[in-house]
């Protein structure tokens, strides 16, 4: 990292930042290995319908009988790991995206910035949706047919990572792309043109270093988008498939069965509360992020 | 001026363009016919209707059938819903998913430029402080957790209002506030750093030299400058509260066009599909328009169209 010295040691120093690192570990240590420390059965279909929260079952049970408290940490698990991991999709596209139109310049940055603004101006929840739409019976196939049977039944996290991180990276890459027409324009890319680098390498030996630590702090940012996109789409039922599940479609189990007889409260408070927790740590923690890299941004 | 019009409609005719040309191409990628259902039509019906949209030829072909009929305002039959045109489906869905869409966009305009204001008059008091901490939960919580909370409190617990639908006022205050709710907390951000802003500037204080009242500083002078902010927020507020209207109408059964998007895609319906999409996205290109102008209208400084 070429911050400055002392910008983790300033991030640790405040405490928003520190409690939102030390909840968000929590949450992904219990994540991993939660569902494997709770009673052998947790997950399973039992006859035990929408018990209460008890000793037995801290957050309840659901419909078909299983425990809640392990729903939500499998939940956690799809949640997370689409969240991260679509973000990091997202970091490589829009990089790149944004390293190469700002350093071609000229006709090329204009017709890749036109692109940007076009698919800016559509809904990006709206272009996600059509395509799943379109690519995951192809994914299935083409997965079944690369011998990569047991991923099949996973397919749809598959699906819904690339599209994810396939559409978010608009930010990062208009970020980028600010980014590098400012670098380019300083001495030390003029010299090492003049010495007769290659282009790929001033992009990734002189401006790549030079634009990450700006990039790390809109990862953060991206991670609870992607997070909170996902959850979106499972809720609507076109996301993750049962018997798989994520907060988004747990709560929208929790939606379906409440009703005025008997409202089952736990199915809805449990998964909500998880989620909202994770996403306000990783909103303060990026927010804490982008302050500590940035002084300035401090004021507004 | 003028021409900075045309440029922008142009421009908006060639975004819708590329928006109707993906659409129609990842409709088409996905397997299977535009015509398979479950429930076999009659092979002469079907071959009738594949001709009749040009479904029959290659691809450019077909591109190119769509086009000619989406220019002329004809969205095609929907697929599901079968001897229903796209175009009577969304004239009937629309106005719901409309009136929700306004009165979401006029709480959280309102709403958050008053408490946006507010706590930068109030700056430092604890008033503020609470306002924008409540802010921030409301980004944080997704409408899809507010929504059922509301019901869970408002209609089960208290059964002040109707868990949903539609008709009646009732049946609007729980979905609009929901739908509104993360965007009033957006805008008074905005709205507070940019009104603390326009208060240290000099203009401000030459009018408290010249003895003006706080209330007439505030409203007439400060507000019109610090506002400039969440007038550019309001394109793509539009955005938002479309994408969020489709979760909310299925939170509380609201019979609006996002319901149809939903069911576009698990039916498979792509003419129903695109239409939607289409719609969707020339309303958003339209309001964008609409705020650049009023932009330009509010700031005559700006210039856009150089």
């Amino acid at each position: 990292m070429t911050e400055t010295p002392g910008i983790w040691q300033r991030l640790w120093a405040g405490r928003v930042a520190r409690t939102a690192f030390i909840v968000l570990a929590l949450v992904t240590l219990s994540a991993i290995a939660g569902p494997a420390l709770m009673p052998a059965g947790s997950g399973e279909v039992s006859g035990n319908q929408f018990s209460p929260p008890a000793w037995a079952h801290p957050f309840g049970t659901d419909l078909n009988g299983r425990d809640v408290l392990y729903r939500v940490l499998e939940g956690a698990r799809v949640s997370l790991l689409v969240g991260f991991s679509g973000a990091l999709i997202s970091f490589f596209v829009g990089t790149a995206y944004g390293l190469v139109a700002g350093y071609a310049g000229g006709r090329t940055d204009e017709g890749m910035m036109r692109a940007v603004e076009i698919l800016y101006s559509i809904p990006r929840l709206i272009i996600i949706l059509i395509f799943i739409n379109a690519f995951d019976s192809h994914l299935k196939t083409w997965m079944a047919g690369a011998g990569l049977n047991g991923l099949v039944a996973d397919s749809r996290v598959v699906i819904l990572i690339l599209c994810l991180g396939l559409i978010e990276w608009l930010t990062m890459a208009r970020i980028v792309r600010g980014q590098v027409l400012a670098l380019k324009a300083q001495q030390f890319v003029a010299a090492a043109q003049a010495l007769g680098q290659s282009h790929f390498k001033i992009l990734t030996r002189h401006l790549l270093p030079n634009l990450l630590g700006i990039v790390v702090v809109y990862l953060t940012l991206t991670v609870p988008a992607v997070i909170l996109d996902e959850s979106f789409l499972s809720f609507l039922g076109l996301g993750i498939q049962p018997p798989q599940a994520s907060w988004g479609s747990l709560l929208a189990n929790g939606a379906e069965v409440i009703n005025p007889i008997r409202s089952n409260w736990w199915l809805l408070v449990f998964p909500a509360l998880a989620m909202c927790v994770t996403l306000l740590a990783l909103n303060f923690l990026g927010d804490a992020i982008r302050e500590a890299a940035d002084p300035r941004a401090r004021r507004a | 001026m003028i021409t900075f019009i045309i440029r922008r409609v142009v421009s908006l005719l060639f975004v819708l363009f590329c928006v109707v040309t993906i659409t129609f191409l990842l409709i088409r990628l996905a397997p299977g016919g535009p015509f398979d259902r479950e429930r076999k039509i009659p092979p002469q019906i079907e071959k009738e209707l594949l001709a009749k949209y040009k479904l029959d030829g290659p691809l450019w072909q077909q591109y190119r059938g769509y086009i000619w009929d989406v220019a002329h305002g004809d969205l095609r039959l929907s697929t599901k819903y079968r001897n229903r045109s796209v175009n009577e489906l969304l004239a009937q869905s629309l106005p719901v998913s409309g009136t929700l869409g306004a009165i979401a966009f006029l709480i959280a305009t309102a709403g958050g430029v008053w408490v946006g204001a507010y706590a930068a008059v109030r700056h430092g008091t604890a008033a503020d402080t609470w306002a924008m901490l409540g802010a921030l939960l409301a980004i944080s919580i997704p409408t899809f957790v507010i929504g059922p909370l509301l019901i869970l409190a408002f209609a089960l617990k208290l059964n002040w209002l109707p868990v949903g639908g539609w008709g009646g006022v009732a049946c609007l205050v729980l979905p609009a506030i929901t739908l509104a709710s993360p965007y009033v907390a957006y805008i008074a951000r905005l709205m507070r750093t940019s009104m603390l802003e326009v208060l240290g500037l000099d203009f401000i204080r030459t009018a408290r030299a010249k003895g003006l009242d706080d209330g007439r500083i505030i409203f007439k002078h400060a507000l019109k400058v610090a506002i400039l902010p969440v007038i550019s927020f309001l394109g793509p507020l539009a955005a938002n509260l479309l994408t969020g209207s489709i979760v909310v109408e299925s939170i509380f059964n609201i019979p609006g066009a996002g319901g149809f998007f939903v069911n576009s895609i698990q039916n498979r319906d792509g003419f129903l599909l695109g239409g939607v999409v289409i719609v969707y996205c020339a309303l958003l290109v339209v309001m964008n328009l609409a705020v650049d102008l009023i932009y330009m209208g509010l700031d005559r400084r700006i210039r856009l169209y150089d």
